[in-house]
């Protein structure tokens, strides 16, 4: 399973009640399903994914986030995950709201645009970043909303989404010291933990 | 792969009698019924390998491969059942029964009312799809199958496939949904009175007693598979396919003029009338605008569906206004309400509800791809 998978799989308690935002081809879901006794649902609109996820006998439902999530009653699950996909939504704020109206808590990862090379490349090239973690030119990029780390805590500050946990972690989902010290800085992905406060 | 080879080939129609009084929704007693139906594909020893195929309102039993070698045409669902095919015959036993009240051999208008010694034309009793499933149940008992692998059907066989999950959750592993409705809208039922009020408004109707007069109301089918018709299309589908494409005459002069978009709702529509019966084509379409499963739930579709057991496939159209995605949609969100396992997505096509029977590439893998995972979840062993 890939690594960041992994880190989400741990954040999750067994049988709880999931839902997977942009669930790719259901590699979290079909893992926490056997490991976890976890029978979630996974949201995605990519058709190939979607065939690979009904071979994997994962729960997929065709739905367009950006189309809402209003067909989702109040807190009908323990935890709303949403992976790498926070940035190339029309209104992340809103989809933040959403998944914390429909789940007690959520998990969020996205790349960092304030990672150093991000900044080097921007400061001495003069042009948009394209690196390992951000591939895409910008002309084409599905990136429609990057932020860095202090963006998104900043958001959540004022949305008074309460941060219970963050894991900042290099490009091979590794968390290293350094990082911790500078995670604005050096590194390259987030994992945030995110409730509303009592 | 050329036709023999993915084709179930020759087969032949086989007949359920139910010797006991059956009691039908409507409290009407049927002294025991007849169903005719197919098979295709060979039951395993552990009786685990069966699919159940329901028909929709103007399907019958032959749902794949042909009756002689001369027949023009296949089953209706031919492409999706077979060798290879997304219900693969080499691994799964097909069922697929003409429904109670039907035209092709089952019983219905057109067999005889032992009660009275002459066909039961419009006195046949008012079935409901609870009704259909109840006499297939018996079928699946006769067949030696106490458990479906799945049950699948389109539009009105969703339908049922939806109903065996309410009533005989132990019965399925799986229901698949496709371009279905847990309960007609207006603008749907109102389709259906159209189409209903061209066959009781025909001359040749005769209170539905037309065949002891030796007539037929074909001009009140025809209208009504015209109706039909249309609404099983897209406004996209037919542009492509007719256009404003003239068949004869000469738009100029406006006279005699058809396009070629009449000129095949004619044909759809005499040739619908030669092969389908007027009383059962009511019968149907009451089925159809009663079914609400819901009703007995205080209309809650998410209480309804609690107490099902199997896993779900819904599967819906873009272009399908008749049984709309937004349809199959409320189905899915009740589903997930209720904690059932569930898989849903919607094809992209332009032509209609009558999508569902096409061989659609992405229709079939998702279908080929859930039948397969299907065969991996279930019992070979006895």
């Amino acid at each position: 399973m890939r690594a960041d998978l992994a880190i989400i799989a741990d954040l999750i308690n067994r049988g709880a009640r999931v839902l997977d935002l942009g669930c790719g081809e259901g590699d979290l879901l079909a893992h926490l399903k056997t490991d976890k006794a976890v029978n979630g649902y996974g949201l995605e609109i990519d058709a190939d994914n979607i065939t690979t996820c009904v071979n994997k006998g994962v729960n997929v439902i065709e739905q367009d986030l950006d189309s809402g999530l209003d067909n989702f009653a109040d807190g009908s699950f323990d935890m709303v995950v949403m992976t790498e996909t926070l940035q190339s939504v029309q209104a992340p704020d809103q989809l933040l709201e959403e998944m914390l109206r429909i789940g007690r808590e959520c998990i969020v990862t996205f790349p960092n645009f304030a990672y150093w090379r991000c900044r080097v490349h921007l400061a001495l090239k003069g042009r948009m970043p394209v690196s390992e973690h951000l591939p895409h030119s910008w002309y084409d990029t599905p990136n429609i909303h990057l932020c860095t780390f202090r963006d998104f805590e900043k958001l959540c500050q004022t949305r008074g989404f309460e941060i219970i946990e963050r894991f900042v972690v290099d490009a091979e989902h590794i968390n290293r010291p350094m990082i911790n010290r500078f995670p604005n800085f050096f590194g390259t992905f987030a994992f945030y933990r995110l409730g509303r406060p009592h | 792969m050329t036709a023999a080879e993915n084709s179930v080939g020759i087969v032949s129609p086989k007949r359920f009698r139910h010797p006991a009084p059956f009691v039908l929704q409507c409290g009407e007693t049927l002294e025991g019924f007849e169903l005719v139906y197919e098979t295709y594909g060979e039951l395993n020893d552990a009786a685990s390998n069966a699919v159940l195929v329901c028909h929709a309102l103007s399907g019958n039993h032959h749902a794949a491969g042909f009756h002689d070698a001369s027949d023009e045409k296949p089953g209706w669902w031919d492409a999706c059942i077979g060798p290879g095919k997304p219900i693969d015959t080499s691994r799964y036993f097909v069922v697929s029964p003409n429904n109670l009240g039907g035209c092709h051999g089952s019983s219905g208008p057109l067999t005889t009312d032992p009660s009275t010694g002459r066909p039961y034309g419009p006195d046949f009793p008012a079935v409901t799809v609870k009704d259909w499933v109840a006499s297939q149940a018996f079928l699946a008992d006769h067949l030696g199958i106490s458990r479906f692998t799945a049950i699948v059907g389109g539009s009105l066989g969703g339908m049922q496939a939806m109903q065996w999950a309410i009533d005989l959750p132990d019965r399925l592993h799986s229901a698949i949904l496709i371009a279905s409705a847990a309960r007609l809208s207006a603008q749907n039922i109102a389709f259906n009175e159209i189409a209903r009020q061209a066959i009781l408004s025909d001359s040749q109707f005769h209170q539905g007693r037309y065949r002891e007069r030796g007539r037929n109301p074909d001009l009140g089918l025809m209208l009504a598979r015209m109706v039909g018709h249309v609404t099983y299309l897209s406004d996209d589908g037919m542009g492509r396919k007719f256009g404003r494409e003239i068949k004869s005459g000469d738009i100029r002069h406006g006279r005699d003029v058809q396009f070629q978009v009449e000129s095949y709702l004619h044909y759809q529509g005499r040739s619908f009338s030669k092969r389908f019966d007027a009383n059962t084509y009511l019968l149907m379409t009451y089925a159809l605008d009663y079914f609400d499963p819901a009703s007995d739930f205080d209309d809650d579709l998410v209480r309804t569906l609690e107490g099902t057991r199997c896993n779900f496939c819904v599967i819906s159209f873009s272009s399908d206004w008749r049984f709309s995605a937004e349809r199959s949609k409320e189905i899915v969100d009740a589903l997930m309400m209720a904690r059932k396992n569930v898989i849903s997505c919607t094809i992209e096509s332009d032509q209609g509800h009558d999508a569902f029977l096409l061989p659609i590439p992405r229709y079939f893998d998702v279908l080929g791809g859930y039948f397969d995972r299907l065969f991996t979840e279930i019992d070979h062993a006895r």
